[in-house]
Formats: C-alpha cells, structure tokens, sequence
C-alpha cells in the first residue's frame, strides 16, 4: 500500500479507483469472515469515500497507520481519558477541513477507506465489533474517523452544522465536509438542517450524499419518496450538483467549489451493487448482507478471489 | 413581598457582557422567553432556529464542541419531549456545555397540556451527565447563570419570567448543590422546590403559631441531589418529611428525596405532594394550584396527617398570595 501524498493533487486518478476497489475488496473480506455486513454500502460509495480521503478533504496527513486503541469509557465529568477518533484525521488546525460521517452503518467503509489513505493501520480491522475495542460496527466518537455522535440519522447534520457556524464565528478556513445516505434524508431534522444552514449561511459546509436508492425496507422509492432531491434541496435554499458517484473526477471537481453564501449538496447517483454483480440477487434487500447459507458464502468466496486477482 | 419584573432579561444582558462565548439559540420564542434584550444588545451572538427544536439541540452540541456556550430558550416541553433524541446524543453522551432554559415549568401556563411540563425533570434526569437546576424566585433567577456557567458540562433550567417574588436575599446566591435553609425545625422536614417554596411560605407562619417546628429547606439542585444538610434533617425529625412540587410525583422532587431515604435506610415517611399522575388542563395557576392540591391548603392537610393533629387553619389564616394578572405587562402573551 502506498503512503498518502502530502500534495493531493498529485495523486493520480487511477491510484483513487484503485483505492475505491480497496475498499469494497476489504468490506467484502470482511463480510464473508464475519457472515455479515455492509457491503452495498461499500459498493455505493466507494469512489467517494476514496476521492475523499485521497483528494478532496484537506486533512492534516499522518506519519504513519494508527492502530485503534482500547475503548476508555464514554465520556463524562469523572472520565478524563476519554478518547476521540478524530486523531486518525490529524491534528485540528484552522486551516484544515473536518469531515463527519452520519450515517454510522457505514462505518466499515469509513475504517477501509481510512488503511486505504493510509491513516488507519489494517490490522486496525481485527478489531472490528470486538468486546472492548473502538472499531465498532455502528461507530461512535471514539471509533477510528469519527468525532460525534451520528447514528441516530437526522443528527449529523445538525451538529455540522453546529460546528460550521462555529468555525465561521472563529475565522477558521477549513470546511466542514459531511457524508450522508440518501434514506436520511427523510427524517425531518435533516430538512430542519438545511433550511438552518441556509438561512445562516454556513457556505463553509459540503455534503456528498450517496444516493444508491435503497434502504433497510428495501428501494427507497417504495419505502418513502425523496425525490426530486435536487429540486427539493434548491428550494431550500442550497446550492445543488447532481453526479455519478462513481466518477472520481467529478466528485473531486466538485469539492474544490468556491463558496457562494450557500451550503452545497453534491448528490452522487450510485450503484449499490457497482463492481459487484452477484448482490444483484438480493435485490431489494441490500441493506445488510448475511449469508443464506454456507453454498452462498462460497460463491461470494469464489467471486473475492477473483477480485483478490484483478487488483493484482 | 418585592415583586420583580422581566428579572432574566434585564439580568442575563448584564452578565453576558464579558462572555462572549455564550450565544443564545431561540426558536421561535424570543419575547417569551425573556431574550429579545439580549437580542438586541448583541445581535452576532443571538442566532434564530426557527421552530426547530430537534435541529436546534444539535446544532448546539456542535457550536459546543467548539468552544462556544449556547443557551437554549424555548419553553420547556419543546426540549424535553421534542428533541429527547437530539438531547440524549448530541449534548449529554459527549457532555458538553450546552444550557436549556425551561420555561413554564409544571402548571405555570394556561396554555394547556401542551404547555405544561409536569414531567421534565423525571426525564432529564435518567441522562447521564445532565445537571438540572430548578427557580423558585428572583434571586435564584439571577444566580442560576453563575451556577450553570460552573458545570462542565449540560445543564437544563426549569425557569420563571414575567412577575416574580424576591424570597431571598439578592446577595445570597444559589450554590450548586446546596439547598436554602429557611426555618430550623425538628418536627417534621419540609422540602420545597420552584413556584412551590413561596406557597408554603404562606403557611410559615400559621404553622409556627400553632406550635410546630418545621426544618424547611428549598431545593435548587435536582441533580446532582447529594446535599448531607437534607440528609441529616431527615435522618433526625421526629414525624417524617414532606416534599412539595410543581411537578409529577413520580420521578420529580419527591422520587429523588424517597430514593435517598431507601439509600441511606433512614425509616421515616414520607408524602410527596405534587401532580399526582395526571395531566392538567389550561387555567390560571392559583386555579391550577387548588385542583391539583399544590396549594398551602394540602401543605397544611398533608401536615395534619403526618402528625396527627387537627391545626384548624383556614384559608384567611394564611398570607395572601401574590396574584400575577393573566395579562401582566412583565409577558408577551397571555400564556
């Protein structure tokens, strides 16, 4: 695995899709190893996240993988030692961009995408949904990438928002970057959100929303409408580009915009079985893959290993 | 009785001057909930969300989580049973310094069910790390912002505005966890919180004539709830205590004295007055105070009881309640 560049430019478009094929590749081990996972989510937004980390966010880089410590307790007035993912991010400066994972199923794409920046050690993995570790299949702000409290959807985006305006107040450069999922944005704080990021302002903010088109129910079109996204969001006041979540080139053109006195929404038109075709039969039910039985385990085995090969 | 007015508003500009990591977060309710001054006198640090409650927490904990104070205003059943989530997660799991103040706690509107937090303690404080602080007069209003301003960490007010009694000295301030000593006594404990401790002050002095010894004490912090002055008046009274609040019984004032009493296995009784398990409808609140018997009244049958004797007090023979006008000009609205 090759190191994160310091200059982000440099870095070369085919190294990012190498990296989004990474992630789904790890995901995938990880989901026959442990007979379950989120692994359409990992096909959805892989480019994403991978033109996140490599390209877009500008985060302070890390001398080497961190390894994910020992959970030290939730936060309170008698735990001093309380500890917070957000290191695997770098320091915390003015100038640097933050970025906030809301929905927190997700996160082991978050965790695969952080080895592949090079940013969180891969036998950081291990760890996963293990009893007294931080590598938490719903993660919290002390699991490797993560700072707040997101997996009560609606809520991540509020406290971005928190934090935008914060920053504003403060002078800071850097933006605040939020991922989100498309089922969210049904919630009606996340409209609370967007109107309050519109009415303050807060141009400061950027959200890549994967719009993969399903949800625990199943298409997200029979479980409750959100479209026309886009034309719901102008309307609200933001500043909207609809795209191929998986065109690298456009994610990342699109997070070098200039602020205009709007908040924007990079909606990302993705595949959740993108790179992937045997999902396909689970159709409509991608929401979490476990496995039927041991036959079904064993064609995703055969279809990793031929992944395993085509990376090579 | 000196009877002030509009006291946090006037109150909360003049200590805000030096502070400015404290912004104030208001949805919809800036008038009436006594922060349009503030507004004016600092409009960068004033910021409007609408009614939006559950965004509104959030976006607190995320101003927070930068170094900033918000104070949330709204009334209080907007935060607790609104945005219980929003609260829950974005403020008290990360512990951060995030300041709600509740109005209209208990029966104090005539808005209605809808407006009247009967329940809001008993569910603010089963959140890890959340410190609940409650008013019962100007001087506490006044001080409650050095007190809240002290906890690192979330802290949620139940507050009164409008026209409001001072009971206690304005320069002895309300302390974190300790309660107001008002009468010694070794008959029977007496524990008063909010609107209630100045309606047992009615009865104060009737009581006292008729030869009962009453160790009264008003209670300001609800959590944490570890003042060894209670403790200890309980643990030495002869018949039992009393408990009076503006509130459920159930998880309020009285909850917390019967929990600490079970604890500490002290055996003495125990009467919790209170709404008793109920919803209350709108109506005036010395209307409200009679049906729901958090009157001096009940104070006195409750008293009777617990005792065994007949007092023969009547109404006349307490002190007259200072009547606030349903449209006093120290609110906004009727509410």
């Amino acid at each position: 695995m090759e190191k994160l560049k310091v200059n982000r430019d440099e870095i070369p478009w085919q190294q990012v899709y190498d990296a989004a094929e990474g992630i789904r590749h790890r995901v995938m081990e990880h989901t026959i190893k442990n007979n379950g996972g989120y692994l359409s989510q990992a096909c959805s937004s892989a480019e994403i996240f991978a033109a996140l980390y490599l390209k877009i966010l500008n985060l302070e880089a890390v001398e080497n993988p961190i390894l994910p410590g020992k959970f030290q307790g939730v936060p309170g007035h008698n735990n001093p030692n309380h500890i917070t993912g957000a290191n695997f991010h770098g320091k915390k400066a003015p100038q640097y961009d933050r970025f906030f994972l809301s929905p927190t199923h997700y996160s082991l794409v978050l965790y695969t995408a952080l080895i592949e920046a090079g940013r969180l050690d891969p036998s950081g993995l291990q760890e996963f949904n293990k009893d007294g570790g931080v590598v938490e299949m719903i993660g919290a702000d002390h699991s490797p990438g993560m700072e707040i409290m997101t997996g009560s959807l609606g809520q991540g985006i509020s406290q971005a928002a928190g934090i935008a305006l914060g920053r504003k107040l403060k002078k800071e450069t850097g933006r605040v970057v939020v991922f989100l999922s498309d089922g969210e944005c049904q919630s009606g704080q996340f409209w609370e959100a967007v109107q309050a990021m519109s009415h303050h302002k807060l141009d400061n903010m950027l959200a890549y929303i994967d719009i993969n088109g399903y949800q625990c129910d199943g298409k997200t079109e029979t479980v409750m409408t959100i479209e026309p996204l886009d034309k719901r969001l102008e309307s609200f006041g933001a500043r909207v580009f609809r795209v191929d979540g998986h065109n690298v080139e456009e994610l990342v053109a699109l997070g070098n915009v200039q602020p205009d006195g709007r908040p924007t929404f990079i909606l990302c038109d993705t595949d959740p079985c993108k790179n992937m075709d045997i999902l396909k039969q689970r159709i409509p039910k991608l929401h979490y893959v476990r496995f039927n039985n041991e036959e079904e385990r064993n064609q995703y085995r055969e279809v990793y290993e031929k992944l395993k090969q085509g990376l090579k | 009785m000196e009877i002030l007015t509009k006291v946090h508003a006037k109150n909360l500009v003049k200590w805000a001057e030096d502070k400015p990591e404290v912004l104030v977060l208001s949805a919809d309710l800036t008038g009436s909930t006594e922060v349009d001054s503030f507004r004016d006198t600092y409009p960068d640090r004033f910021y409007s969300m609408g009614i939006a409650e559950q965004n509104m927490m959030s976006f607190a904990g995320g101003l927070a989580r930068e170094g900033f104070k918000p104070f949330i205003h709204t009334f209080a059943v907007f935060i607790y049973r609104r945005a219980y989530d929003q609260i829950a997660m974005s403020i008290a799991y990360p512990n951060l310094p995030v300041t709600m103040f509740g109005f209209l706690p208990g029966i104090m509107t005539p808005g209605g069910a809808t407006h009247q937090a009967i329940e809001d303690i008993s569910i603010m404080r089963s959140l890890p790390n959340m410190t609940i602080l409650e008013c019962g007069d100007a001087t506490d209003v006044e001080s409650v912002l050095d007190v809240a301003n002290s906890v690192n960490g979330p802290v949620y007010i139940r507050m009164l505005r409008g026209e409001i009694p001072r009971l206690f000295p304005a320069t002895e301030a309300m302390e974190l966890g300790k309660s107001r000593l008002i009468t010694e006594g070794s008959d029977l404990v007496l524990l008063t919180s909010g609107i209630c401790t100045e309606e047992a002050l009615r009865a104060t002095e009737v009581l006292k004539a008729r030869g009962l010894s009453i160790h009264h004490r008003h209670i300001t912090t609800l959590k944490p709830f570890n003042d060894g002055a209670v403790i200890d008046a309980i643990e030495k009274t002869k018949y039992g205590v009393i408990t009076m609040e503006n509130h459920s019984v159930i998880g309020g004032l009285g909850t917390i004295v019967a929990e600490k009493i079970a604890e500490k296995g002290i055996g003495k009784k125990l009467v919790k007055i209170g709404i008793q398990d109920t919803f209350v409808h709108g109506a005036s609140k010395q209307f409200l105070m009679k049906e729901y018997s958090l009157d001096a009244m009940t104070l006195i049958s409750e008293i009777e009881k617990l005792v065994g004797l007949e007092l023969n007090i009547k109404e006349d023979d307490l002190t007259e309640p200072y009547v606030v006008e349903v449209h006093s000009k120290a609110k906004v609205e009727a509410l």
